[in-house]
């Protein structure tokens, strides 16, 4: 081993401490590159295997009934390279043991052969006996879930009819990845099944032989889907078709993609800002180092050493302390990237999961971390080479004062001399205090942009369950109802109030944009479920206007006063002009609202409802169960109640959790930049400290000098983090809204007070490691020796 | 009769490293007297350093008694011993050890903050002859002229006892000896006991007493019964 890679290694060694400090700041950003991209990929190429593998459509249709022979019509369209048709509807199922309704979606398998787009894997037991009407495959989630065994069953609410079900195998369909029922807004497998049933089993019961009502087609590669989704609607148009839909909009695979659009956005935004921080650590302690060895660099340069040997000397001590980073990073990466696999897979439902831990990836995100230690060295690095051999020997020139305007303030005010010391060394070197600062202000940012998730979600919850959602449950139909079954449903054991609701599909067009939504009829003066606006005030409905939520709006790009085109796609069908009277902020989905009288004079329908909110008084409750479990006609019921739990649940389980970690990924940071601010300093003004020390100043007082600056760059730091982090906030707000909801930029001051405390804590925390140090300073050594 | 400001008895120091140890200090008895000026001369490694530490509460004996008037600094704890030098003690540096980033009356005012009975800054610098350089930064002074602001800063608290360490061993002699008289008129006006170790001979005649240091023991004490004064002196 040369002698110059020995100093390395004793260097290193002896400033583990540093190195440490800023390996984990580095550590944080290769983890969460390796964890991330490693996500990401193993989530979209699980997918994508999945979806090739079982066929999933491109296109997907509903209808009220289409004679079978129409297929032939839907697989003629050119592009089209395959297309199925089925029975979809949903129903009320009544589960042993589970005291609410459970809802189901019931679907047709094939009358021949297997399904052929979509197609379920058996994952347990065999498909349904041809000739058993009653035996059924159910998603594997709700199997688990309810703790079914094979051969066991439910009741399934058929035309007002309890039937008993025989589950003989279960299934994972790339329909069915992200599994949430209608209405809901959080998986519930328990209360929320798939089940596969023979095709003339429900033809029978829903009257629909020889018919269907569900299709769903996929196109050959480089077909035009526009196209086709036009032909497909104007061929379903006469058979009740509610407007066919792309993959895109597919409820399932809508979640997938926004989850796999948040993972690459945090691999795009966060692993930068670790590396710049670490980048700006190894700048800092390098270029200190370089000036205490001056002497040495000198002497190295004086027998023969030339440039490119010394800087190469330092550039690989800096590749020294960003290994053990890159290190730790590849680990705690590794080990995330099976966690966060273990949370998909909590949520996601594959039959396989193919994580690739991907050694590119930590190629990447090694040499990144190379990267950015080599970056951070570049200018201590550059200042060997311009050091002369003469003059790297001798004592660096002495560091000029001068007196500024703050001086003068400070002598105003009278500040001791230990604070004036503090504010020449700040004013002194503005940007290296600058960036101190900047740097702490990084974590506080991290933080805060992290944290606000909770907070946003908070006033999520607020405002969708209990400012416009304030029913305990709502009852949907399978066909519309008259008004009257309002009063119907009053009448059920434990209901005390009940507003009912009518829902139409439709494409509202404005220009040339355009999107399916279902409008919603209100009715004016409602109390349970309620339509706000951004002062949670009640919207009232004109009576001729639409009211848009604010991302249906941007969508369209229509405002208040724009007429829009409705395209109504159901019943008679028909298109409409109507002006945007209102536009409101919502979190969930893509409203559009009208007045329920309004909405049917345009139909020419009397006024209809097919679903039902309604208040309860929970003593009844059981008795109520068992009056929906056997009623007609009712295709669900969604208990907000239960949502609301499992909302709070999931939130309260994920905020203890990520509030740690991501308190501990912003006391690295800090740690890592007052930790090594400190020590550079200590190494810089020991001499100056001790000599205080020496004049009879206590150790509280010279570490106050030192550390002092440190605490005060950090309360600077605090608010600035504050501000950088509502702007991070904001970033995130934006690249996460997506049709399926958006998140409303709301720091709570507990966030706030959170981050400071977490910080300023770390700060001292730190400061204090490097207070014994203080504390050891050698007196005598002061005596005697010269800088 | 003057009273004795410092009384050490038979103090030894032994740097032990484990492998071997090393005598700093061999039995030393020593008094110092108030208002006197005293020279503790010996070659480097002597033991001369060792013992103005230990007078200075930065070190502590091995064996033996340091008195420090009444008070015995030989078993004082260090938060003591820091309110000692704070209290009584003013030290001036053979590399004068400034504050960079305070001017000459602010790196004396650094002192006068934490005293009891302190003169201004500014009267501190006019008896060392720098009311004109209050002002300026050390990195903005000759070498000469930091060691005065060194000095008072030393003296602005009123020390019982100015101990200096080769104060003049960064200087040549032109600005050694306007050192040397700031100390001498200090020690005059101001009857501060100011001890001063050296190992350059020439600096013995202003002296009261001269303490030959060797081998970690006292040789001769000599007492000078006429004084030069500092501008006689050269090297």
């Amino acid at each position: 081993m040369q002698v110059l890679d020995r100093k390395l290694l004793r260097d290193l060694w002896r400033l583990w401490a540093q190195s440490l400090a800023i390996g984990l700041v580095l550590a944080c950003g290769v983890a969460i590159l390796v964890v991330m991209y490693g996500a990401e990929r193993s989530l979209s190429e699980t997918q994508e295997t999945f979806y090739e593998r079982n066929r999933f459509a491109d296109i997907f249709a509903s209808a009220t009934r289409v004679p079978n022979d129409v297929l032939g019509e839907i697989t003629a369209i050119p592009g089209v390279s395959q297309a199925e048709t089925r029975i979809s509807q949903h129903a009320i199922l009544d589960i042993d043991g589970l005291e609410e309704p459970a809802m189901g979606r019931l679907l047709s398998l094939p009358e021949f052969g297997e399904p052929r787009l979509n197609v379920p894997t058996l994952t347990l037991g065999r498909w349904p006996d041809r000739d058993k009407p009653y035996e059924v495959v159910v998603n594997e989630n709700f199997f688990a879930a309810n703790d079914f065994a094979l051969g066991e069953g439910f009741d399934v609410t058929l035309n007002g009819r309890k039937q008993p079900v025989t589950i003989v195998g279960t299934v994972l369909s790339p329909e069915f990845i992200y599994t949430i029922g209608p209405g809901a807004l959080m998986p519930d497998d328990v209360r929320f099944g798939i089940i596969w049933m023979n095709n003339q089993t429900l033809a029978g019961t829903f009257r629909l032989q020889g018919a269907f009502n569900d299709l769903t087609v996929k196109t050959a590669l480089g077909a035009d889907q526009e196209e086709i989704l036009d032909r497909v609607e104007d061929i379903l148009a006469p058979y009740g078709g509610t407007g066919p839909y792309l993959r895109e909009f597919q409820t399932s695979h809508s979640f997938i993609a926004a989850e796999l659009e948040s993972l690459r956005t945090m691999a795009r935004v966060l692993p930068p800002l670790f590396f710049v921080i670490s980048a700006f650590l190894v700048g800092m302690v390098l270029g200190r180092l370089i000036a205490l060895e001056r002497e040495q660099i000198g002497l190295f340069k004086a027998v023969g050493y030339s440039n490119a040997a010394i800087s190469w000397h330092y550039v690989k001590l800096a590749i020294g302390i960003g290994t053990f980073g890159i290190l730790l990073g590849w680990g705690v990466g590794a080990w995330g990237g099976h966690g966060l696999s273990a949370v998909y897979a909590q949520y996601f439902h594959f039959p396989y999961l193919i994580y690739i831990s991907g050694w590119d990836t930590f190629i990447i995100s090694g040499l990144a971390g190379i990267a950015t230690v080599v970056i951070g060295a570049v200018r201590p690095v550059l200042r060997t080479t311009r050091l002369s051999p003469a003059v790297a020997m001798s004592p660096p020139a002495p560091t000029r004062y001068r007196e500024g305007w703050i001086d003068w303030i400070g002598r105003v005010l009278r500040v001791r001399q230990p604070t004036m010391m503090i504010i020449r060394s700040i004013t002194r070197w503005p940007i290296r205090a600058g960036l101190t600062a900047f740097g702490i202000a990084m974590a506080a940012a991290t933080m805060v942009s992290s944290l606000f998730m909770f907070d946003a979600m908070d006033e999520l919850v607020e405002t969708a369950f209990f400012q416009a959602n304030r029913q305990e449950a709502t009852l949907s139909f399978i066909i519309p109802q008259g008004l009257e079954v309002t009063a119907d449903v009053e009448n059920l054991p434990g209901v005390m109030r009940a507003e009912g609701m009518r829902t139409v599909a439709a494409r509202l067009t404005h220009g040339h944009l355009s999107r399916l939504s279902a409008i919603e009829g209100r009715l004016p003066g409602q109390d349970l479920s309620r339509v706000l606006d951004a002062e949670s005030d009640e919207v009232v409905f004109p009576e001729d206007g639409i009211v848009l939520s604010n991302r249906l709006s941007g969508h369209l790009d229509a405002q208040v006063g724009d007429v829009i085109t409705v395209e109504i796609l159901e019943g008679q069908r028909g298109t409409y002009e109507i002006p945007v009277t209102g536009v409101i902020t919502q979190y969930f989905g893509l409203g559009a609202y009208m007045d329920i009288g309004a909405l049917s004079a345009m139909l020419q329908q009397s006024a209809l409802v097919n679903s039902v909110h309604f208040a309860l008084d929970e003593g009844q409750i059981s008795e109520l169960y068992t009056a929906v479990k056997a009623a007609p006609n009712v295709a669900g019921m969604v208990l907000w109640t239960q949502i609301r739990k499992a909302f709070y649940d999931t939130i309260a389980e994920s905020s203890g959790i990520s509030t740690t970690v991501y308190a501990i990924v912003a006391s690295l940071i800090v740690i890592g930049v007052v930790y090594n601010s400190a020590r550079i300093q200590l190494s810089e003004r020991g001499r100056e400290l001790a000599s205080l020390r020496i004049l009879g100043f206590t150790k509280a007082e010279v570490s106050y000098i030192l550390l002092g600056e440190l605490i005060f760059l950090t309360l600077v730091a605090i608010p600035m983090g504050w501000f950088l982090g509502r702007t991070m906030a904001f970033g995130i707000v934006t690249s996460f809204s997506s049709d399926l909801y958006s998140i409303p930029l709301i720091i709570s001051q507990n966030t706030y007070a959170m981050t400071a405390l977490v910080v300023l804590g770390a700060s001292v925390g730190s400061a204090l490691l490097v207070r014994r140090r203080i504390n050891r300073l050698d007196l005598i050594a002061v005596m005697k020796t010269r800088e | 009769m003057p009273q004795p400001v410092f009384q050490t008895k038979g103090v030894t120091k032994v740097y032990d490293t484990g492998e071997i140890k090393v005598f700093a200090l061999r039995g030393v008895d020593l008094k110092i007297y108030e208002s006197e000026l005293t020279v503790l001369l010996g070659a480097s490694g002597s033991g001369k350093s060792t013992l103005l530490n230990i007078l200075g509460g930065l070190d502590t004996v091995t064996e033996g008694s340091v008195f420090f008037k009444e008070q015995e600094l030989s078993n004082m704890s260090e938060r003591a011993l820091t309110a000692y030098r704070r209290d009584h003690v003013g030290f001036v540096f053979q590399f004068y050890n400034l504050v960079p980033s305070l001017t000459a009356k602010e790196n004396v005012a650094l002192v006068t903050e934490i005293s009891r009975n302190p003169m201004r800054p500014e009267e501190a610098l006019e008896l060392v002859g720098l009311s004109k350089r209050m002002g300026h930064f050390p990195a903005e002074m000759s070498g000469g002229e930091q060691q005065r602001v060194a000095i008072a800063r030393a003296i602005a608290k009123r020390p019982e006892v100015l101990l200096c360490d080769e104060p003049t061993g960064a200087l040549d002699s032109k600005t050694g000896v306007q050192v040397l008289e700031a100390l001498d008129d200090i020690n005059t006006e101001l009857g501060t006991s100011t001890t001063v170790i050296t190992h350059n001979a020439a600096i013995q005649n202003m002296a009261h007493r001269v303490i030959f240091f060797a081998d970690g023991q006292i040789n001769e004490v000599k007492e000078n019964a006429t004084r030069q004064k500092p501008s006689e002196i050269v090297w």
